[in-house]
């Protein structure tokens, strides 16, 4: 007895924490949401134990008014709306953290903890908080009209609030951190006598960063760019603070079939889709990365 | 002998807290909804110990009530649910003709349809939904949704709606003059139409700080409760509310008894007791909203007194809001997606 403890239990001590975790806070989950999709939806909220497809359906049909099934595209809008903010907000959030992060990892070390520090100030308050700040800056009373007002530069404000571009503000905005760190963490492992030998071998400043720097931080900014992406995608506060509700994402959808459209299986079924998506999304990336003979993703996988 | 020994050790700090016989009373009631004078008050003169509970959504309170959890004795579904509890035989007969205090509430609110001859509640608050809009900007007549849904030069772009489908599409078949949770495809395709159409009008849809966006000038008509009304105008006195002729979407919260409770007669206590005036303004007072109570105008707070916010005017026509079949909600989200498609 007390031998097969010795032989067998500490395999199943290190491995059992990370299968439990994952059982219970992914798979099961997961399971729940699957099965809830394929069922009735029960008119208080909630499901009915009879299988249906309808939430499947209803994604890409539609009865029309006069009660005829028809194709329709509103909710692939939806999604196509979500994954172009994401995108965008995406492109945003590498070009303001790849200047900082190449900057913080050429400071001397100690200068170099308390910027790191600084990047991660705005997570000590809230992120609604945080948001809802951008609606004092960016709304028709707020501060930028009101400077610009101030030195006659308008007349009248601008619409800065409830639009497209006020989305993309905060989600850049809240998901910057996510996309400068670990570009950081590539870069500062850099063995900086490599951009020495560049520059030895007549590499202008660009080819330098282009052919050297960039490569050695692409574990980084791929890193980056699926952490901002995929929480951009489904983000929810942004979008509804910023937005002011105009044009539903994916994110909105979702919690509204779970509300006032009391339409689980079809809320379930959205949230299915857009991990297809995503996953479908991250397999395209690595084959790509793969065929070009390079496994520098490797780390982060 | 030891493991019961063991046993007593394990349980003997759990003792005191076992029911030591006093008399109980169990509420679950809205969150940040149950004056907390009220209850001390009743405690006091009843010597019945109080236990409060709060929920957000009458959906929960159902589900709970279905499951058989809780043993609760007092609860307060809003109007459009209590016939589903009635139905669901959820709730037992609290017979509230037979009590003295009933006489104070306003003839309005007796004998309501949901409930008729109040065999099962009394009204405990209610209030309505309609809009707030900035007289300084728009001095024309407010008392119709024509000016929300087909706005004036002055109120383009500037109106705010509520973000949730149900009471959006409820307030345009008011205006349209069509039946709410309506099932007909063709009625709920000209609120479709009416709704896309105001879109190019519509600042913003969102349910939540209304107050700000309408004190602030980012808004100068916006879809509001009249308790949020009433406080947005103490910010800023040209806020006034809407009371629209075409029909005033209102609502009634009221307090009823669970078919399990344990303590039905304490409950039924609680009741008489809330319905004499000085104790249903005391909780107006808390909470803001109308009581029903004819008698209890005169001891509520000096600017609720006079507010036209809070008591609902005579000559209002209320359109009760009510809980929708799966196919009007069906339609109502078709509407909800050609709008923010």
């Amino acid at each position: 007895m007390k031998r097969l403890f010795n032989f067998n239990l500490p395999p199943l001590l290190s491995v059992g924490p990370a299968a439990l975790f994952l059982t219970v806070f992914f798979i099961a989950p997961f399971a729940i949401i699957a099965v809830y999709s394929l069922m009735e939806a029960d008119p208080f909220g909630g499901v009915r134990r009879a299988f249906s497809a309808d939430a499947y359906i209803q994604f890409l049909f539609t009865r029309d008014w006069d009660g005829n099934l028809q194709f329709d595209l509103s909710y692939l809008n939806i999604f196509w709306r979500s994954f172009a903010l994401a995108a965008g907000a995406t492109v945003l959030c590498l070009a303001a953290a790849f200047p900082a992060a190449y900057y913080i990892a050429t400071q001397p070390r100690r200068r170099r903890g308390l910027l790191l520090l600084l990047i991660t100030v705005p997570f000590w308050a809230n992120l609604l908080v945080r948001t809802y700040c951008w609606v004092l800056i960016l709304r028709d009373s707020g501060l930028v009209n009101g400077w610009l007002i101030a030195f006659d530069l308008i007349s009248t404000p601008l619409p800065l609030m409830y639009t497209d571009g006020a989305i993309l503000v905060g989600l850049t905005y809240t998901y910057l951190p996510f996309m400068a760190l670990p570009i950081y963490a590539s870069l500062e492992k850099t063995d900086w006598r490599l951009i020495e030998a560049s520059r030895d071998l007549y590499a202008g400043h660009r080819q330098t960063l282009a052919r050297v720097v960039f490569p050695l931080a692409r574990p980084g900014v791929i890193a980056g760019c699926i952490m901002v992406f995929i929480p951009s995608l489904g983000a929810f506060i942004a979008p509804s603070l910023l937005g002011g509700g105009r044009n539903l994402m994916i994110g909105s959808l979702i919690q509204l079939q779970f509300s006032s459209s009391r339409n689980w299986p079809f809320g379930a079924a959205s949230a299915l889709i857009l991990l297809a998506f995503v996953l479908l999304l991250l397999y395209l990336w690595r084959r790509r990365s793969g065929r070009d003979g390079r496994d520098d993703g490797e780390s982060i996988w | 002998m030891k493991t019961i020994l063991k046993f007593l050790i394990l349980f003997l700090p759990v003792l005191p807290a076992l029911p030591v016989m006093a008399d109980k009373l169990y509420v679950y009631n809205w969150t940040d909804y149950t004056a907390p004078q009220l209850l001390e008050k009743f405690e006091n003169e009843f010597g019945i110990d109080v236990v409060l509970d709060t929920y957000d959504s009458n959906e929960t309170l159902l589900a709970k009530l279905k499951s058989g959890g809780g043993n609760y004795d007092i609860i307060v579904p809003s109007h459009n649910f209590v016939p589903i509890f009635i139905a669901e035989g959820l709730l037992q007969e609290i017979n509230a003709r037979d009590m003295p205090t009933l006489g104070n509430i306003s003839d309005k609110w007796l004998n309501p349809p949901w409930d008729r001859g109040n065999v099962y509640t009394v009204p405990w608050q209610l209030g309505s939904t309609s809009f707030t809009v900035n007289t300084d900007v728009y001095r024309g007549a407010i008392d119709t949704y024509e000016i929300l849904f087909d706005p004036p030069p002055a109120l383009r772009g500037q109106i705010g709606m509520f973000n949730s489908p149900d009471d959006v599409t409820a307030m345009a078949l008011i205006y349209l003059g069509y039946p709410l949770c309506n099932e007909s495809a063709a009625q709920m395709k000209q609120v479709r139409d009416l709704l896309v159409a105001q879109k190019s009008h519509v600042k913003v849809y969102d349910s939540d700080g209304i107050k700000d966006r309408l004190v602030s000038g980012e808004t100068h008509i916006h879809m509001n409760w009249n308790g949020y009304s009433f406080r947005a105008r103490q910010e800023k006195p040209s806020l006034q509310y809407a009371i629209p002729k075409e029909g005033l979407l209102s609502w009634v919260d009221n307090l009823a008894v669970p078919k399990n409770a344990q303590n039905p007669d304490n409950a039924k206590r609680f009741i008489e007791f809330f319905m004499r005036p000085r104790n249903a303004a005391l909780q107006s007072n808390f909470a803001g909203y109308d009581s029903g109570n004819a008698n209890a105008t005169r001891y509520l707070d000096a600017d609720k007194k006079s507010a036209p916010e809070i008591a609902v005017p005579d000559g209002a026509s209320l359109v009760f809001s009510e809980t929708c079949s799966t196919q009007a909600i069906a339609l109502q989200d078709r509407v909800w997606t050609d709008i923010k498609k």
